[in-house]
């Protein structure tokens, strides 16, 4: 290390050939000045017939020096000229004999594409992509279904200790946090309905409107965005990296049934979990309206809950409770899928989570709206 | 005396109240391939993770070369470690970068090189490990675990080093590719010049490839020496080791002449 410095290349000319003489260090840390080095040379006088490379002064070699010296020579050799080396250390020529091997396959046909078609290509790919990332939830609603069957067939069969360890992360753990949402979510629909309905001297109508909202939409919709973000995740992420250290594939070597092991259970804990928390979330709100309508509207908790018991009906109320286990099946089966689909990398895990959460709640809104339209026409 | 290109001295390394290394001391000499060796639990990888930096120590002097680790500036760190490779057990790979990008991923960080210089020098690399252009653009999902071993060590060759640490190299690969893998290290050794620290566990390792071989037990290096030294020591675990059923079996087949 001591005795590093830049390296060099001087050049003569003796009759028809070239004569090179190297001194310095031919190592990885001068690698760039030294590329340059040899490329000029490398472009050098097309009359001359031959070159000769002197190493004697090369204090330090490495395979970077070995490799820009074989470059070199294979530009000269290229054009039918001869190249000699001279003056190299011998403990040197082991490795230029190596690197004198490298670089002589064929090069990848990948990078040499031209860029139209690349881009022609990937839209081709992604659009592929699209179509068969549908396959997978197909194949799982088949999976899952075939396994409910069994289970049902069998009871014995079904993991009632994991169904229950997930419905306590799912459900239980998320109670805190769902009902402070869903209450600041319910004052902020009392506070802005106060605010404009005042205008027009109809206070008596934020009521109507916070009933009938909750009850039967955003109860239940926040409730689901909440969970596919908070649990969704977490289902695809442990499945996700379950996959990638084999532990899938063990269960299955096993004689297990991963859908059944892994994924009926999770999403049971979801079904009865969803609707759970969707009936709490919506009291949580009910109660921010009220308590906003008694601090900021002016307006006694009896006249608030006299007038709510007018605004809405148990229809209401169920039709949005009939839409919680219908989301809580949509969230299961993407953040499952997701889960499994992930391959060898770290990064393919994050992709699948972010895709998984993204997803669901993309499914979860178009539930509801066709839920809206479908309730609507039923004349609920 | 050969020169010392790593020097631990009375090296303390411990987790809680429980102390792995007791007061160790070790040379590796330039241009040699040491084997270290020691029961599950001994302290080996201990003692290469403390040496690499990744573990703190609590008493002692490490030194490579000619540099006082404990006491350098976080340049002279970088500038010693710019000098070394390292192969860990199960590669460790950055899984979301292909085969070509782990190699360059040093060459990167420490060198200013155009692309055409990285993309050619990573290639030799790999060439050098035994694989081709073909795996350069594979992710490390798509190999299998002696490819895997030879790309990490065309990473840990990426800047030629001068010094090599190789944590079990050989494990988790079938007899055959661990007999090929010894010999590919014996190779580069040689041709690159590159003093070698090898943590196994794979006797018919120790006995290919290494010049020189150093036991731990008990928290510190209790033999030291060539094999044939191994097989005099009077050291229980040492005799036990070296000349149990295992190593006889192994001992009794002809010696491969990598050399």
């Amino acid at each position: 290390m001591g005795m590093a410095s830049a390296p060099a290349l001087n050049s003569t000319v003796s009759g028809e050939r070239l004569l090179l003489a190297a001194s310095g260090s031919w190592t990885a840390t001068y690698a760039g000045q030294l590329e340059s080095l040899v490329d000029n040379q490398a472009a050098a006088a097309a009359k001359l017939h031959g070159m000769s490379i002197d190493m004697t002064g090369v204090r330090e070699f490495d395979t970077f020096g070995a490799w820009l010296l074989e470059r070199l020579v294979r530009a000269w050799k290229g054009n039918e000229r001869s190249v000699e080396i001279t003056g190299l250390p011998e403990h040197y020529r082991g490795l230029l004999d190596e690197v004198h091997q490298a670089n002589r396959g064929d090069t990848d046909a990948r990078r040499t594409s031209a860029g139209i078609l690349r881009w022609l290509n990937g839209i081709g790919r992604s659009f592929e992509g699209a179509l068969r990332g549908t396959l997978p939830f197909v194949n799982m609603f088949g999976a899952v279904g075939e396994a409910l069957v069994r289970v049902v067939a069998r009871p014995k069969n079904f993991r009632i200790t994991s169904a229950v360890h997930h419905l306590d992360r799912v459900g239980w753990q998320a109670v805190p946090i769902i009902l402070l949402i869903t209450f600041l979510i319910g004052c902020i629909i009392a506070q802005q309905g106060f605010f404009h309905f005042r205008q027009f001297g109809a206070d008596i109508y934020v009521v109507d409107m916070v009933g009938i909202l909750v009850l039967r939409e955003i109860g239940v919709l926040i409730v689901a965005i909440m969970v596919a973000g908070r649990s969704g995740s977490s289902y695809t992420a442990e499945l996700g990296s379950m996959k990638m250290r084999e532990e899938v594939d063990a269960l299955r070597t096993m004689g297990f049934d991963p859908i059944e092991v892994l994924v009926l259970p999770r999403i049971l804990a979801l079904l009865i979990a969803l609707p759970i928390l969707a009936f709490l979330g919506s009291m949580a709100a009910l109660f921010g309206g009220g308590l906003v309508a008694f601090l900021y509207g002016g307006m006694a908790p009896e006249i608030y809950i006299e007038r709510l018991r007018e605004a809405i009906s148990i229809t209401h109320f169920e039709v949005g409770l009939i839409k919680a286990p219908f989301m809580a099946l949509v969230i299961g089966f993407v953040a499952c899928t997701e889960g499994l689909r992930v391959q060898g990398s770290a990064e393919s895990l994050g992709l699948k989570t972010t895709s998984s959460v993204v997803k669901s709640i993309f499914m979860v809104i178009v539930l509801d709206g066709l839920f809206a339209i479908f309730f609507a026409s039923i004349g609920m | 005396m050969p020169e010392a290109i790593i020097k631990v001295r009375d090296l303390v390394v411990g987790f809680g109240d429980h102390n792995v290394l007791k007061g160790l001391s070790l040379d590796v000499h330039r241009g040699e391939i040491l084997g270290l060796v020691g029961g599950s639990g001994s302290g080996k990888s201990v003692l290469l993770r403390t040496i690499i930096g990744l573990l703190p120590r609590r008493a002692g002097s490490i030194e490579a070369l000619g540099t006082r680790l404990d006491t350098a500036s976080d340049a002279q760190r970088r500038g010693v470690e710019r000098h070394w490779g390292v192969l860990f057990q199960n590669g460790a790979l950055f899984s979301s970068l292909t085969v070509r990008q782990n190699v360059q991923f040093p060459m990167r960080e420490y060198l200013k090189l155009s692309e055409r210089l990285m993309d050619e020098v990573a290639i030799a690399k790999l060439e050098m490990v035994g694989l081709t252009a073909r795996d350069a653009d594979k992710f490390p999902s798509e190999l299998s675990g002696g490819m895997t071993k030879r790309v990490a060590l065309a990473r840990a060759l990426a800047l030629d080093p001068e010094i090599v640490f190789l944590d079990e190299p050989t494990s988790g690969l079938d007899p055959i590719s661990a007999g090929d893998f010894d010999l590919l290290i014996r190779t580069l050794q040689q041709t690159l010049g590159l003093s070698v620290f090898m943590v196994t566990h794979d006797l018919e390792s120790l006995h290919t490839v290494c010049d020189r071989i150093a036991a731990l037990a008990d928290g510190v290096v209790v033999a030291e020496g060539t094999m044939d030294m191994m097989m005099m020591s009077e050291h229980p675990w040492v005799k036990s080791y070296f000349r149990g059923k295992r190593a006889s079996m192994i001992a009794q087949a002809p010696r491969p002449t990598a050399m």
